[in-house]
This record gives structure tokens, C-alpha cells and sequence, in this order.
């Protein structure tokens, strides 16, 4: 049989993978985040990955780095699924937002991807051209997903004045 | 007795053209909307409690329906939807995420339509029957005849004022 996906990333990258998994042709590789672009354009050009169906991010409270950042690949031609993860350094509040190199430039459709992954989870993506909110409104302060974001709170833009009948 | 019999009266006359032909504008945004469809449908109809035409845009519209689930980010639309409507008007809460924010208690989801505007009839289900909605309306036009509606309060408490203001005495 030929060399799975998995096992050609791993071939090629050595310890850049820091951890591989695989179960019923589901494939799982963590990769250094230093090398997440360099590892995703070789899935592309190399291994046929044509299409990024979804990126998203894990938190991992208590853990260091906290955050964890899941892309799921598809090739077309050959039917294959892939799952790359990586965990960026940096960990909680705001200013120590964890960053993470852009895949826009690999596969566009990243785009609205990475900018709900940057809303919700406060993971900033470097080389995003675009990186805004897309799901909150922009005077949401903070970023809901987070595992130690407060269940209760809301942030209203509007509220009926308690005068009015 | 005298005039002051007629005018009242007329608000009563007034009031029950007012409950037989509602214009609706239907705000939907969730589920409920199927329920919503199913109830202005030929199956249950309306229409045939006069509110005939859903009207698309605020301005032709006195009845305000709620459908669906209301989110921080829309709450300022659904403020100015009903402050552009034209006086008196009603709303009712269409199913419970419109009334209470049902079982959504999270970081988006408004607790119930009446922390952005008054409502008058809230209708609970999830989604709700549409026989329930069409109790609802007759709940309304109830309320429309016995001049409860927040907006019918709020009118006469303005036209009260102006007239005490002003010294106008009725003879
Ligand atoms: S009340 Fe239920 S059916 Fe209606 S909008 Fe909410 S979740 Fe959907």
C-alpha cells in the first residue's frame, strides 16, 4: 500500500510533528507553529490538500500554551481528510493574545475562518488582510468562547429606558 | 351624558375598527417563523381575524410580531422598527425565545423582546400552536377594545397633559 498522508508529513518534517494520530483513515498531525505555514503550502502543493474545510480553536484552560488551533484539510481528487493542530505560544487576557502565521496566503478561504476564530477566541491571525470581527458587533469587548469568559454577562447595545411604558 | 358620552363612544367605536383591521409587520428571524407560516396559511388563517396583510415595511404597519429569537448585535434594528411604526401600536412576543430568550442564556441572546421595546401579548411555545397565536390575537383585540395597549396608555396620558396644560375644559 501506498504511504498515507500522514505518514509522508511525517517522512518529510521529521520532529516538526510533534504528535500523530490515526484511526479508521482519520488523520491527525500536531505541528510546531513555526513551521504551520511551511506545513499546510507543502499539503497543498505536495499531498493534494486543495481544499481548507474548516479552521477553529480549542481552548485548553490551565494549560500551557492554552490555546489550540484545529484546521481540517480535504483533497477533492483523491477523497482524503486531514487534521492539522497546532498550539501558538501566548496565553490568557487580552494583550497576551496568542498569534499564529496567516494561511490566507495558502488557501484563501481561511479568510472568514481565522477572523470568527480571532472573534470568539481572541487567537490573532498575523498576515490576516482583514482581521475584524465577524459575528459580535464591534463595541463586544472580549471574546465570548473563552472558557473563563462569565456565562451571565452581556454587553447590550440597547436597553428600554424604565420610564417608558 | 352630552358630548362627553359621544367622544367615548367614538374611542370605543374607534378602537373596534382598530382590533378588526391590524396591519402586521412580521419580524422573523428564527424558527418560529415556520409556525408563523403555517398560521397565516388557509389551515388556521389570519386573515380571518382581520389581520390581512403583512405589511413589509414599519411605517404601514400597528401590530408588531416578534418571531424568533432576538440577538444583542439586532436589538438596536428592532428598537427602530417599532419607534418608526405609526401610533397606536401593539406587539406581540412570538414564542418564548421573543418573550423570556427561551433556553438561549448566553453572551448574545436578549432575555425577551420587552428589555428593547413594551410588548403587549406574549405568546410561550416553543415554537408555539397556531391556535395559541390565534388566542393571542384575540387577546389583543381585547386589549385594543378596553384601551390597554401601551401605546393607546401612553397617547391618552399625552392628551391629557396638553389638555390640562392648556386649561382646554371640554363642555
Ligand atoms: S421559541 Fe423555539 S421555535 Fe421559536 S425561535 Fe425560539 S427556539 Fe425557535
Amino acid at each position: 500500500m501506498s504511504k498515507t498522508a500522514l505518514e509522508k508529513l511525517v517522512a518529510r518534517f521529521g520532529p516538526v510533528v510533534t504528535a500523530q494520530h490515526a484511526q479508521h483513515g482519520n488523520e491527525t498531525a500536531s505541528i510546531q507553529p513555526a513551521s504551520w505555514v511551511e506545513v499546510a503550502t507543502y499539503c497543498r502543493d505536495t499531498l493534494g490538500f486543495d481544499m481548507a474545510s474548516d479552521l477553529t480553536v480549542v481552548d485548553y484552560l490551565g494549560q500551557e500554551p492554552r490555546f489550540e488551533v484545529v484546521l481540517h484539510l480535504y483533497a477533492v481528487a483523491t477523497k482524503q481528510r486531514l487534521r492539522l493542530k497546532t498550539r501558538p505560544p501566548g496565553s490568557d487576557g487580552d494583550d497576551e493574545t496568542p498569534v499564529i502565521a496567516s494561511l490566507f496566503g495558502v488557501w484563501p478561504a481561511v479568510n472568514w475562518m481565522e477572523r470568527e476564530a480571532y472573534d470568539l477566541y481572541g487567537v490573532k491571525f498575523e498576515g490576516h488582510p482583514d482581521l475584524r470581527r465577524i459575528l459580535m458587533y464591534e463595541e463586544f469587548v472580549g471574546h465570548p468562547l473563552r472558557k473563563d469568559y462569565p456565562k451571565e454577562k452581556r454587553q447590550p447595545l440597547v436597553r428600554r429606558p424604565p420610564a417608558e411604558t | 351624558m352630552g358630548l362627553e358620552f359621544h367622544t367615548s363612544r367614538l374611542a370605543d367605536a374607534v378602537a373596534w375598527g382598530r382590533k378588526y383591521s391590524l396591519f402586521q409587520y412580521p419580524f422573523v428571524t428564527a424558527c418560529c417563523g415556520m409556525e408563523f407560516m403555517s398560521t397565516m396559511a388557509p389551515k388556521y388563517d389570519l386573515a380571518r381575524f382581520g389581520a390581512e396583510f403583512p405589511r413589509f415595511s414599519p411605517r404601514q404597519a400597528d401590530l408588531l410580531i416578534i418571531v424568533g429569537t432576538i440577538v444583542e448585535k439586532q436589538a438596536p434594528v428592532l428598537r427602530r422598527i417599532w419607534e418608526q411604526m405609526t401610533e397606536p401600536k401593539w406587539v406581540i412576543a412570538f414564542g418564548v425565545c421573543a418573550s423570556t430568550g427561551g433556553f438561549y442564556q448566553n453572551y448574545t441572546s436578549v432575555p425577551g423582546a420587552d428589555q428593547i421595546i413594551p410588548v403587549d401579548v406574549y405568546i410561550p411555545g416553543c415554537p408555539p400552536r397556531p391556535e395559541q397565536v390565534l388566542d393571542a390575537l384575540v387577546l389583543l383585540q381585547e386589549r385594543i377594545q378596553d384601551h390597554k395597549g401601551f401605546s393607546q396608555v401612553r397617547l391618552k396620558a399625552e392628551h391629557d397633559k396638553i389638555i390640562s396644560a392648556n386649561k382646554l375644559v371640554r363642555r
